[in-house]
């Protein structure tokens, strides 16, 4: 987790981790499943970072053959005759395709038949195979497609057929799935509600779309098309940031200079803000608009973290080692966000409330309180 | 007649004076708190149709063995035909002997999308099915909207689907709640900040509320200081909103998660049976603490997005499936019963042979509830569940 949040912190490539962070919330795991704890580590930095802006089909399957997920949507469960259709179906409603879709109940259940077999196993021995599929044993690491496990028939998904062979099954199904015009519409809508608006314009979506799908699910390129949409410009500083986009500016702005020793603290902000690093509970993600975040209580708490950050102590200058003391920071925001030319966009009444500071540290707590910083 | 009852035990105390609404004593007689399970509870292992062979066929090992009073690990016989999971033997079953708590079997919605995240938004919302939503309204803040008097809170860190749209509701994440961080200097500069902004009515309630909640908890928190009982998770969070609806809030709304029972649900000492105690455990806290004579006055509603299979899947659990059992808790309550007559539940009265039917639609049920509750008349209604008509189940 320090590790996560100190690349969102200071990594140069700012766009590959908020789309490392944007890819986990899509194609969320819990931590707190299993043994799921010692496995997201591995899921963020191996299934998720190299393929943030690369093609969506190579995503997809990364997460698939990745024991976090197969665990976490109770895959490694399912097996010919024992069916457990959880994972299919949020393939579909939320990885790809998108509820309402055009899919039904008997396609979740024909691809729940085609995942039977793809799981997880940990023991050193190669399980045996009967002679007529012992080819089709793929063992990587504790992934594993287990011939003894698939069902074999023929399966019907989305108006394919598609002959039972094996894992091949699998790759035929996500290349259905990732050439489906919803999938290219379902990313490209979350895209654009993750970087520009709560409610994207159809004058945005289409175009994505249309790059999503000629591009074969190119992301850079669908990135491109909206970074240089009108949309996109005039959404900057409108929209809403969320908590862990809240905490990480607030780090980036205050200890650019100062590198932090210790990321714990940030970890129980966003805990506290209700959007903890690998704390969604339920498959679906965090939600990316501004009504899930601006409530009463949760701007309440809001200050409350800004004030810590402001103060420079809160733990980040402690480190985890026994007898360590915390060694707290001074920041001196204002010359920082007047260099940055942050000072002259901010409305009388900031201003009017940012003169009335008594302190560096209280200037630094209500420049992170004002509305202006909440927006990005 | 318990209507009687709501109506009279309204003697609310303690004025709270917020920005932006009346939270001041709310006017309103009625308290009502939905609990919302969500990820979809297993309504078989709490409402046990234990007089159906069928269920103890479909289920090999996750059943609750019928009620047999030699065995502590038995149902608890309610009804000729169904029983109550063990797990609520000291919590929820003495309020069902004083006919405080009702089961409604076979209750949920037409959305049959079998998701999470589609049908508690269809629920949340409590807008017709067929065409667009709009979420932007949901249906508590609407029935706040036709209420005068009220006082809304959200018992969750962020602010549900079905509190928003129309004049913000505060919210409070009850169960780590503690000692407001921000000072009442800070407090009055950052408001000034947000004097012309969208954000202006959220931030003045968010520090109101805060202050507040902070002042009615204090005595609480002195307690445990001194080794009082101590409580929590979910009984923690109910205690603390049992307190807070007995003086200063009246309808409110609090989540609950964790039923998602794929794998391994186990039967009684398993893991949905932990949850249940958990959850009976403070559901009878948040009876107890907020009083004999509010309790009176408050309807609990306990709801979930959808059953599940009605048959174990190969993992011993079970997956997604139609129709729920809700439960209606108060002191004037007409409970002690289960709402409905359906015979044993047999493979012929499944829904497409897989799980349970829905028969009582949850905006009806509910519509029913707030005719009776708040003396709402059909045009009033409409507003809350448009295109739904409300059905009397005489439950106050």
């Amino acid at each position: 987790m320090d590790r996560s949040i100190l690349r969102d912190v200071y990594s140069q490539n700012q766009l590959q981790e908020q789309m490392t962070w944007f890819w986990f919330n899509h194609f969320n795991v819990h931590a707190s499943k299993a043994n799921l704890r010692v496995m997201v580590g591995d899921y963020e930095d191996r299934a998720l970072r190299p393929h943030a802006l690369g093609r969506f089909r190579d995503l997809l399957e990364a997460t698939l053959r990745h024991p976090a997920m197969l665990r976490y949507l109770d895959n490694a469960e399912n097996a010919a005759g024992r069916i457990n259709e959880n994972y299919a179906r949020e393939i579909m409603e939320l990885h790809t395709m998108g509820v309402g879709s055009g899919y039904s109940q008997k396609d979740v259940q024909e691809l729940a038949r085609i995942l039977t077999g793809v799981g997880i196993d940990a023991r050193p021995l190669t399980p045996r195979i009967g002679p007529a599929h012992a080819g089709d044993l793929i063992r990587d690491g504790i992934f594993e497609f287990n011939p003894n496990r698939h069902d074999y028939g023929d399966k019907v998904f989305l108006g394919h057929v598609i002959r039972g062979r094996g894992f091949g099954e699998v790759e035929e199904a996500l290349d259905i799935l990732a050439a489906q015009p919803a999938t290219a519409r379902h990313i490209s809508r979350e895209l654009a509600i993750y970087f520009v608006s709560d409610d994207p314009p159809e004058s945005l979506i289409k175009p994505m779309a249309a790059t999503f799908e000629s591009s074969h699910g190119d992301i850079a390129r669908v990135l491109r098309v909206m970074f240089h949409s009108p949309e996109f410009r005039a959404s900057l500083g409108t929209k809403f940031k969320d908590p862990a986009h809240y905490v990480i500016s607030a780090l980036r702005l205050t200890y650019n200079d100062t590198p932090i020793a210790n990321a714990a603290p940030a970890q129980g902000w966003m805990n506290r803000l209700a959007e903890g690093l690998y704390g969604h509970e339920t498959p679906d993600g965090y939600p990316m608009i501004a009504a899930a975040w601006n409530g009463p209580g949760q701007m309440e708490t809001r200050f409350e973290v800004a004030r810590v950050i402001a103060s420079g102590g809160g733990g980040l200058f402690k480190t985890d080692t026994p007898g360590a003391v915390d060694r707290p920071a001074r920041p001196v925001l204002e010359p920082v966000v007047n260099d940055a030319g942050l000072g002259a966009g901010l409305a009388a009444p900031t201003r009017a409330a940012l003169a009335q500071a008594v302190s560096p540290a209280d200037w630094n707590a209500l420049y992170l309180s004002s509305p202006e910083f909440m927006r990005r | 007649m318990n209507r009687r009852s709501l109506l009279k035990a309204g003697a609310l105390t303690a004025p709270l004076i917020i920005g932006g609404r009346a939270f001041a004593a709310p006017q309103s007689q009625s308290r009502l708190l939905i609990v919302f399970l969500r990820g979809a509870y297993d309504a078989a292992s709490v409402l046990v149709p234990s007089s159906s062979d069928f269920y103890y066929q479909s289920r090999p090992t996750i059943a609750i063995a019928r009620p047999d009073e030699a065995n502590p690990k038995s149902a608890i016989p309610l009804t000729d035909e169904w029983s109550l999971h063990p797990a609520f033997r000291e919590t929820l079953y003495p309020l069902y002997q004083k006919r405080q708590i009702a089961f409604v079997p076979y209750a949920g919605t037409d959305d049959m999308t079998r998701s999470h995240f589609e049908t508690q938004d269809t629920i949340e919302l409590g807008q017709p099915i067929q065409g667009s939503r709009n979420y932007g309204s949901g249906f508590m803040s609407r029935l706040a909207a036709s209420l005068t008097g009220d006082a809304p809170i959200a018992f969750t860190a962020q602010v549900p689907l079905t509190f928003r749209g129309g004049a913000p509701v505060p919210n409070i994440a009850i169960g780590g709640f503690g000692k407001p961080g921000v000072d009442d200097r800070q407090a009055k500069l950052i408001q000034q900040m947000y004097q012309t902004g969208s954000l202006h009515q959220s931030v003045a309630e968010g520090f109101a509320v805060e202050s507040a909640v902070y002042r009615s908890l204090g005595s609480e928190m002195m307690a445990a200081n001194r080794g009082a009982v101590s409580t929590k998770g979910f009984e923690l969070a109910a205690r603390r909103i049992g307190r807070l609806m007995k003086t200063q809030f009246n309808l409110a709304f609090v989540d609950v998660g964790g039923w998602d029972t794929h794998v391994n649900q186990g039967n009684v000492g398993g893991y949905l049976s932990g949850r249940l105690e958990e959850l009976g455990r403070g559901l009878a806290g948040y009876a107890d603490e907020i009083g004999p004579e509010a309790w009176n006055s408050t309807v609990v509603v306990v709801i979930s997005e959808f059953g599940r299979t009605f048959k174990e899947n190969g993992d011993k659990g079970t997956d997604h499936g139609h129709g729920s059992v809700y439960w209606v808790m108060g002191g004037g309550v007409r409970g002690g019963r289960v709402v409905g007559d359906h015979g044993p539940v047999t493979q012929a009265s499944l829904n497409q042979n897989r799980d349970y039917p829905v028969l009582v639609d949850y905006r009806a049920l509910m519509g029913g509830l707030f005719s009776r509750m708040y003396g709402m008349n059909a045009g009033r209604l409409g507003t809350v569940f448009p295109g739904a008509a409300p059905r009397d189940l005489g439950l106050v």
